[in-house]
């Protein structure tokens, strides 16, 4: 008998992610319509010491994976782990995060146990007794609803900033269950690991971004934009336009072909609003747009709209928003 | 080396998605193209090939309007094309995975490679699990590899940064953008496309039955996003304009 | 009778729009700002097989027919008329003449470079007194022993001082006429060959046209195409293919602006609406498209025939005609439909409306494809 709402927490360099809380808490209410119990999956090397956060954002129990094989992501390791696990003790559901290292691990648990993944869920809710995810399709031009009504477990992957998180109960605790599961064989071998160094956050789980697009004309310009981004706590982003000419890399591309982004606040820069960005970013809470060309198609999906040349209104923006954060 | 490739048809990036009267995705009129991402994984394959020596199959699972892809990756220089037709439109990456790792596992295959992702259902999840049935590892979003008899070497994006994974062959590799841009197809490609074999087949004869395939996922509606609103254009001169936007920011949307 | 494409001409077909769009649609507006083209574009061609479409694969062509070549001319047109005149005049007017008139060895030694892309092709028949007239040609081929001596000045050459290999028209008998003028495949770099001034034109300003400079130059008596004296029939050979290409590249203009224009005409709103909800502007567009489609069924009609070795001498200079027409007529509607906007250089109408221009003139003017078609319906 399938039994729990599992929630996978991410966390890097021992700390939870936001993104967590906003599973744990959607979870919460599933769990409770369900009348189960919400477990959270900590896996890492020393990190038994977060457990008690997770409490504090809902969690029942926390199941808690220390060991030295999981301190660097691995599919195997992780997917032995935690598909061991999920046979053990059967829950109705798995969510993790529509991260790369939570797709990666999502695809694999749930084959290993047969079972239906829904990946990059912008909701879940709960229709009829069962879970119902929906999730963007071509980028976001559609949106698709969907369950796994017959196998057990059922499996999302939820993208970070689509669900709310609830104030956490300082001092809820969870029961704390260390597991120590075997890694078993692992056949990925980390040869070296490149972190990215910078003080934004990355594209998809920042709630501001400022992006660029062909109107910036060239690579150099785009430190126009990184400014205003530091005054934000913004991430910087660019248009498949501005990719394909050289001016910043892949990582940076949001769009169809590039990443799905749904912050709080997306700053289009230059951006002539071609479909393929707009399915990547329409999601935006709220959409500014600064463009030269008062036809462009950004403006048709923008909250609020600048006609006029960036080079003049960005850095503008800039000092004025400094001045009112400061 | 044996070189396999798994591609998927999608609908071009400029398409327009609209619903149908049965509340399906309309695919009438829509123009399809190979999935960007499994452009590098050819790409890649045919590299691979240019440095070992072998050969470079492509496989893929849908209808006949898919052979155009599979033409195309011919032309660029793939050497054999297998396109398997589930016969049903019910399927979910669970469907598609297992036709493929069943239509994989009965050739000969040092590396399997695919893109990482689709762009239109964009879930990440087909290739994956092909390793998982066939028992082999995955490494997911490579931008760069260097394969040898054996083993790969994959620069790989990971959450923060990058990370360079090994493992030993045979093994599945999903393709990203990245250190390499795929070649268009040549004129003399495209002509010898035509001579090279594109092997139509049904779920029977890779021993499959429906019962088998059965997705595990149930699709309950399709709808479009709800039309965002043209907003305001925010008026007067740069300095004022953008004074104004500020304010809005903070005052109306709560955005910062 | 099928209207369809084969597998291979829509496999052309999207491989060179992918690769038109990806590649030269970012640099055509500043190529034609700047007058230059950027050859680094011609190395990518070279690669994809574009330099030889319709020749055989025993001389490093792609081994395809005269309706894919056409296919190719009209999507790189579509994005950049510059390229489009580049691939036309290069197979049209270079490789052809010699693919069809050369010997073994010259198709070896000059057709085979050509084909794979290794060197650019152009063509020398206009001058001061003389084009589409080639019977009025004033440059002169003296045989001096082992050697032809070529003098003359020729003008409006596209390709010219980027190309490495020319086919140069001139007279090698005064008092026979037409009957008195040969064809000679000359090398960039020959002694007395030089180049004249530089064009500054109002279209297809990325393409290069120079004129030649022929003092005292010498070249072997092998470097003759043909014979001596067939140099008018391969003339009027020649301009027969190159104007499918040319017509080829006019669609491509014609179909690029339509389609500019028919975004634009669904996002820009007036009154309230789109402008494409007002009939003015729809039955612009209907018109537009017509065009469009007859040009294109005329261009491939040419090219079938030629494919076939029919004759298609008629049919090619009433697709030329008529497609050259049509892409002027529809990037006028086209600037129309954009307004003020249409005007300047932010939209690529503009450009393409300059560019248009041309196909009413080079390769025989509108005015010499109606002889050509007068003179066979009436024969």
């Amino acid at each position: 008998m399938a039994k729990g709402i599992w929630v996978f927490a991410e966390q890097r360099n021992e700390e939870i992610k936001k993104v967590t809380y906003e599973l744990l808490s959607a979870g919460r209410k599933a769990a409770d319509a369900l009348g189960e119990e919400l477990c959270a999956v900590l896996m890492g090397k020393g990190v038994s010491g977060l457990a008690g956060k997770l409490g504090e954002y809902g969690a029942d129990k926390v199941f808690v994976l220390d060991a030295d094989v999981l301190e660097n992501y691995t599919t195997d390791a992780y997917t032995n782990v935690l598909a061991d696990l999920a046979r053990e003790h059967q829950p109705t559901a798995i969510l993790l995060v529509c991260s790369v290292s939570g797709r990666d691990l999502a695809a694999q648990v749930a084959q290993r146990l047969g079972t239906g993944l829904m990946t990059d869920c912008t909701d879940m809710t709960m229709e009829d007794g069962q879970l119902v995810f929906t999730r963007p399709i071509y980028a976001g031009k559609a949106f698709v609803k969907a369950a796994c009504p017959e196998v057990r477990p059922v499996m999302a992957t939820i993208r970070p900033n689509v669900l709310a998180a609830d104030a956490p109960q300082a001092g809820r605790g969870a029961e704390t269950v260390a597991v120590s599961a075997g890694a078993g064989d692992v056949r990925q071998a980390i040869k070296d690991i490149i972190k990215q160094i910078s003080t934004r956050p990355e594209l998809t789980e920042a709630d501001i971004i400022v992006s660029g697009g062909r109107g910036m004309k060239g690579p150099e310009n785009f430190a126009v934009l990184e400014e205003l981004a530091d005054v934000l706590g913004a991430a910087v982003g660019a248009s498949r336009a501005a990719v394909d000419a050289g001016w910043k890399p892949h990582s940076f591309q949001v769009g169809q072909t590039g990443k799905t982004v749904s912050p709080v606040l997306y700053i289009a820069c230059g951006v002539s609003g071609a479909i393929q960005h707009l399915a990547g970013m329409s999601s935006s809470k709220c959409i500014v747009a600064i463009n030269k060309d008062p036809e462009a198609n950004i403006f048709k999906v923008a909250d609020y709209g600048i006609v006029g040349d960036l080079f003049d209104v960005v850095p503008l923006l800039k000092e004025e928003l400094e001045k009112l954060l400061a | 080396m044996k070189i396999v490739v798994l591609m998927k048809q999608v609908f071009d990036t400029e398409a327009k998605i609209t619903i149908d009267g049965s509340g399906k995705i309309n695919k009438q009129g829509v123009s399809l193209i190979m999935n960007p991402y499994d452009e590098y994984a050819v790409e890649l394959g045919l590299r691979i090939k240019e440095k070992l020596k072998g050969d470079v199959t492509v496989v893929s699972v849908g209808g006949p309007e898919v052979q155009d892809a599979l033409r195309q990756c011919l032309a660029m220089g793939a050497d054999k094309a297998i396109l398997v037709d589930p016969g049903t439109d019910d399927i979910d990456e669970f469907t598609t995975a297992t036709i493929l790792a069943k239509a994989v596992g009965s050739l000969e295959y040092d590396i399997i490679l695919g893109g990482f992702k689709a762009i239109d259902d964009g879930s990440v999840q087909v290739c994956g699990r092909v390793a998982e049935i066939l028992g082999i590892p995955v490494v997911n979003v490579v931008t760069q590899a260097e394969v040898e008899d054996g083993k790969a070497v994959a620069t790989c994006d990971i959450d923060g940064g990058s990370a360079v994974i090994e493992v030993n062959l045979p093994a599945v590799l999903t393709a990203q953008k990245g250190g390499i841009e795929p070649r268009y197809p040549s004129m003399k490609g495209i002509m010898q496309a035509k001579k090279k074999p594109m092997q139509k087949i049904g779920l029977v004869d890779i021993g499959l039955d429906a019962a088998q395939i059965a997705p595990k996922v149930k699709t309950l509606s399709f709808f479009m996003p709800a039309a965002r609103e043209a907003g305001k254009i925010v008026p007067g001169e740069p300095a004022e304009a953008v004074c104004e936007l500020a304010r809005l920011l903070r005052e109306e949307a709560k955005a910062i | 009778m099928f209207f369809n494409l084969t597998e291979e001409q829509e496999l052309l077909k999207k491989t060179v729009r992918d690769f038109a769009e990806k590649e030269i649609t970012p640099k055509a507006a500043e190529m034609d700002e700047k007058e230059e083209y950027d050859w680094s574009l011609w190395n990518k061609m070279a690669d994809m097989g574009l330099c030889g479409i319709p020749y055989p694969d025993d001389y490093e062509g792609a081994g395809m027919d005269n309706i894919s070549y056409a296919i190719a001319v009209e999507e790189l047109s579509r994005v950049c008329a510059s390229s489009g005149v580049i691939i036309s005049a290069h197979t049209s007017l270079c490789a052809w003449p010699i693919y069809h008139f050369g010997t073994e060895e010259q198709k070896q030694k000059y057709l085979v470079p050509l084909t794979n892309g290794e060197k650019i092709g152009a063509m020398g028949l206009t001058e001061p007194a003389a084009g589409t007239d080639a019977g009025a040609t004033k440059t002169t081929a003296v045989l001096d022993g082992d050697e032809y001596v070529l003098n003359g000045t020729k003008i409006f050459i596209t390709n010219a001082f980027y190309a490495d290999t020319y086919v140069v028209i001139a007279v090698t008998d005064k008092s026979l006429e037409h009957k008195g003028i040969s064809a000679f495949i000359v090398e960039k770099g020959t002694p007395g060959f030089t180049f004249g001034k530089k064009e500054h034109k109002l279209g297809i300003r990325a393409s290069a046209t120079y004129e030649l400079v022929f003092e005292n130059c010498r070249i072997p008596k092998e470097n003759l195409l043909g014979q001596e004296g067939m140099g008018f029939k391969l003339i009027m050979m020649t301009l027969d293919g190159g104007r499918i290409g040319i017509a080829a590249q006019a669609l491509g203009i014609a179909q690029g602006a339509f389609e500019a224009a028919l975004e634009y005409s669904k996002i820009r709103e007036q009154f309230g609406e789109p402008i494409s909800a007002n009939q003015g502007i729809q039955w612009m567009l209907a018109d537009m498209a017509t065009r469009i489609d007859a040009s294109r069924l005329l261009i491939y009609r040419a090219a079938w025939l030629k494919d076939n070795n029919m004759p298609y001498s008629k049919e090619a200079a009433m697709a030329k005609v008529y497609a050259s027409e049509a892409a002027m007529w529809v990037t006028t509607k086209a600037v129309q439909i954009f307004g003020g906007y249409g005007y300047t250089r932010e939209y690529p109408v503009e450009r393409m409306m300059r560019d248009a221009k041309i196909t009413e003139i080079y390769e025989g003017t509108s005015e010499v494809q109606r002889m050509v078609i007068a003179a066979n319906i009436l024969k």
